[in-house]
């Protein structure tokens, strides 16, 4: 399994797979029980300066080709989530994912993080689903390069910014987050979504629409990634949709240096990060690879 | 996995507990759960008490939803997602006892139709027992404890099963009910050395092992539960002691 050793920036991790934000890192239990799944690393469940509930049930529903959830970013908050890191950084490298309203609660949380041990930021300037954060503050380059700046200001550790989809071009914003200081791009966050019930006559989730992931956003996921890897300097990191190995190496060869897993967690289980490792591991061998940095972007060639 | 069913009966059980019946063709087993959504109000998680072609789930009112729930009827469509979770494993088990604290006797009559096994349910009071009468169509011995004693056994259900599985000898006890009658079921099933299988409870919000709130230490209650043996529970550190509210905040339990 050396093989599939990967660097993201500074960063090395064990394995290229990591943890998507939302899936099973709210806990450090479930975080450390990640790890011995085989993943390289976690992203934390979004972190805000205050414990909030999110929206209320219905915030999730199956579909044909995968999820639609409004979760609206629920998490216990910053004071609380200190534990939480600890128990999970002692066994693996723990990214913690936050929002904020506006540049100094950004810079605020992700000061914390690093004072909890968290080995880099993700910022989430994507969420589809929640007033006033994620992707109504992701949407504008120039509040992602305020943000992503501040924050690059505040914290020594690497910054990620996660970025939305729901845009005409995610280049423009992969370019503002590399104009901020960004030392990574994660792409992407669930497509805008609603489903209605017909009998009933009514939108299922109570925020009536959500945010659509899993096996039917892999093609957008793998677009986005493709665009901005041609475009950007810094690394890409790959998500949307992937539950095998065809899946993660689709997303390398696309420009991600690694890759993001949420849904799979839901459809394959935990198990998921191990199955893609032994899956890429023979297809390596196979076909004479013997890093993972050797595949990441070879469609372009 | 997702449902949209009529329901084709309401049966009252108690002073705050009815049964909706609805048909549906995806297959269930005893202790196998679905979301249900209330338009408007929640989606919350409901045991299935039955687990045939017609399914139904069993409802007290406690709150807003619950509340809800008990307005609708016979031909109104209701949405569920499921049925989710691992269910009780039956094979190969002889002898069962199950314990039912309060309405937790839904979860358990899909598993005592199957098996007719004997059954303890226990409530506060009285009035609060349900489902006694179902059971006794497939069991044979179906034993009351009332903590007030004002019907059966004058004790918690717990006392009641210790002095059971003493006399009778069961090869598995499974049991639903309040966390912390589940916390002293399991401990007396350990002194006794009998095997056990829990159906436990926790905030869920996706019902289907993604999201990750209804974590006890780091299993699924959704997903990896809602029960689990003797020996999982072993390893349970927040079993009986905490859980998490909606935001992932601690919540000690006692």
């Amino acid at each position: 399994m050396g093989k599939l050793k990967v660097a993201v920036g500074k960063l090395n991790f064990e394995f290229p797979g990591i943890v998507a934000s939302g899936i099973m890192d709210e806990t450090g239990d479930s975080m450390v029980r990640m790890f011995k799944s085989g993943a390289g690393a976690v992203v934390t469940k979004s972190i805000g300066s205050k414990p909030r509930p999110g929206h209320s049930n219905p915030t999730f529903t199956e579909v044909e080709c995968g999820y639609v959830n409004a979760m609206g970013l629920p998490n216990p908050g910053i004071d609380m989530f200190e534990k939480e890191i600890k128990t999970a950084s002692s066994e693996g490298p723990v990214i913690g994912s936050i929002f904020g309203g506006d540049e100094k609660e950004f810079a605020y949380l992700a000061s914390r993080m690093e004072e909890f041990g968290a080995v880099a930021v993700e910022l989430n300037l994507s969420c589809p689903h929640a007033a006033g954060y994620g992707a109504e503050i992701g949407s504008d380059p120039e509040m992602i390069v305020s943000v992503v700046s501040e924050v690059k200001s505040s914290v020594d550790i690497p910054v990620w910014a996660k970025l939305t989809p729901n845009t005409s071009s995610i280049q423009a914003l992969g370019r503002a987050a590399e104009k901020g200081g960004a030392d990574a791009v994660v792409a992407i966050n669930t497509l805008k979504a609603m489903v209605i019930c017909p009998e009933l006559r009514k939108p299922v989730l109570s925020n009536k629409f959500g945010g659509l992931s899993g096996p039917g956003i892999k093609p957008v996921g793998v677009r986005a990634v493709y665009d901005l890897y041609s475009s950007l300097n810094i690394p890409v990191i790959g998500v949307g949709g992937i539950t095998c190995w065809r899946d993660a190496a689709e997303y390398i060869m696309a420009g991600a240096s690694a890759y993001q897993i949420g849904s799979a967690i839901g459809i394959t289980g935990p198990e998921v990060f191990n199955e893609i490792n032994e899956g890429l591991v023979s297809f390596m061998k196979e076909h004479g690879y013997e890093t993972v940095k050797e595949m990441v972007g070879v469609a372009h060639e | 996995m997702n449902n949209v069913v009529k329901i084709i009966g309401k049966t009252r059980e108690s002073h705050d507990t009815f049964t909706f019946d609805f048909k549906s063709d995806i297959p269930a087993k005893p202790g196998q759960f679905v979301m249900v959504w209330i338009p408007g109000v929640d989606e919350i998680p409901m045991s299935l008490s039955k687990t045939g072609e017609v399914k139904s789930i069993t409802v007290k009112g406690i709150g807003e939803a619950t509340n809800a729930l008990h307005t609708m009827n016979a031909g109104d469509y209701m949405r569920i997602r499921g049925p989710y979770g691992n269910g009780f494993d039956l094979n190969g088990k002889k002898k069962i006892l199950a314990v039912a604290g309060g309405v937790g006797a839904a979860a358990l009559l899909p598993a005592i139709a199957e098996t007719g096994c004997d059954t303890v349910i226990g409530a506060r009071t009285e009035k609060e027992i349900i489902l006694d009468k179902q059971a006794k169509d497939y069991s044979n011995n179906v034993w009351i404890s009332t903590d007030d004693g004002t019907r059966g056994y004058h004790g918690n259900a717990v006392e009641l099963a210790k002095e059971k599985i003493i006399s009778e000898k069961y090869d598995l006890v499974i049991g639903c009910g309040p966390e912390i009658m589940l916390f002293f079921l399991h401990k007396a099933c350990k002194e006794l050395k009998v095997d056990c299988q829990l159906s436990l409870e926790r905030h869920m919000k996706c019902g289907t092992g993604v999201c990750g709130c209804c974590v006890i230490d780091a299993v699924r209650v959704c997903k990896d539960g809602p029960v689990f043996t003797s020996e999982q529970l072993d390893g349970l550190s927040d079993f009986g002691n905490r859980k998490r509210d909606e935001c992932g905040c601690i919540i000690n339990l006692r």
